[in-house]
């Protein structure tokens, strides 16, 4: 796969923007939304589907051989029109990030994974240690890594030089709605590494995945910013502008702020 | 006395008794999963789809049976 079949945006169709490239495999959307916690399947797929995201996260758990919980996401979603991005969120060691990532390789679908190696039940924060770990040891065996981290400049620069695709810093804690509490070094770590930076949870809002599209990086993953809102479809469809909005405001190079008033309209030619 | 065979296996996390002679194969049929939507691991290994026929259930065993579910 080169590229998605989903279409071209009108951004990248009218060359205001490039794809994003991640392993070779390019997306005209930004955009990457999970498909967790959502009141019903077919608002997730709707939401989904307005927000144009092409690559969407799924998490591998355990067949409920009773047939109390859902249905497999795959009844729902295609794989065909969907790019699948398995996780490994739950996992709270190296050890059980690399299990679940080779189960979700064995599913068949790429060599993708984003991995996420939890290391406090508070505050969802990441194990930077365990994540860099698990991360070489999966890139070794092939998988194309896209780990989720925090908002360190350091730690985003051992992943990438241990083979990871993308380095996704959080803009705030998992499900918190907090936006980005530190722009700076989101772009600092956008500033210093190669690979692509995908912001990774903490959006809360439109506001949010617009100033986060405008430190430069070159995607945004978000979740419950979608599935908590009360209404996930129209909140979509803003995440889907805001994301462009801000990517493209990145892109024109806002003008110089001044704590100055400068008229717009020409001083001369008043009338007397 | 029946003269099927049983033995206990961890399945999916629990304790359940089975009827011996099963491979991972029919072992699937018989709780009526798909085998093409979902993967297997036997006592920690995974196994090909190609190849579920392959693997008999033994006394013990941990079998897990994952399939992709929403997630962020």
């Amino acid at each position: 796969m080169t590229t998605t079949d989903l279409g071209a945006t009108a951004e990248v169709s009218q060359g205001l923007d490039s794809p994003l490239e991640i392993a070779g495999v390019k997306f005209t959307s930004r955009l990457i939304v999970g498909t967790g916690k959502y009141t019903t399947n077919q608002i997730m797929v709707d939401a989904i589907r307005a927000s144009g995201a092409e690559m969407v996260t799924v998490a591998v758990r355990r067949v409920d051989l009773d047939r109390t919980r859902e249905e497999a996401i795959l009844h729902h979603l295609s794989s065909e029109e969907f790019f699948l991005l398995a996780n490994t969120a739950g996992c709270h060691t190296a050890e059980d990030a690399i299990r679940y990532a080779r189960l979700a390789r064995a599913a068949g679908f790429n060599e993708f994974v984003k991995l996420e190696v939890i290391g406090d039940d508070e505050t969802l924060l990441p194990d930077v240690q365990a994540t860099i770990e698990a991360a070489q040891i999966l890139t070794d065996e092939g998988f194309k890594v896209m780990a989720y981290t925090n908002d360190d400049l350091i730690t985003a620069l051992r992943l990438e030089d241990v083979g990871c695709v993308a380095v996704m810093p959080l803009a705030s804690p998992i499900g918190s709605g907090l936006g980005v509490v530190n722009p700076y070094f989101i772009r600092e770590i956008k500033r210093r590494l190669e690979v692509p930076i995908i912001v990774d949870a903490g959006v809360g809002t439109a506001s949010d995945a617009c100033l986060t599209m405008e430190q430069g990086v070159d995607g945004v993953l978000m979740n419950t910013a979608l599935a908590a809102a009360k209404d996930p479809v129209r909140m979509a469809h803003a995440m889907k502008a805001a994301t462009i909005s801000g990517r493209l405001a990145f892109l024109a190079g806002r003008m110089k702020s001044r704590e100055i008033a400068v008229p717009s309209s020409p001083k001369v030619g008043m009338l007397d | 006395m029946s003269s099927t065979e049983h033995i206990q296996v961890r399945l999916n996390g629990k304790d359940r008794d089975i009827t011996f002679g099963h491979t991972v194969q029919s072992l699937l049929e018989a709780i009526e999963i798909n085998p093409l939507a979902v993967v297997v691991e036997l006592n920690k290994q995974i196994l090909g789809r190609d190849r579920y026929s392959d693997f008999d259930i033994r006394e013990g065993d941990t079998i897990e049976v994952v399939h992709f579910v929403g997630g962020g």
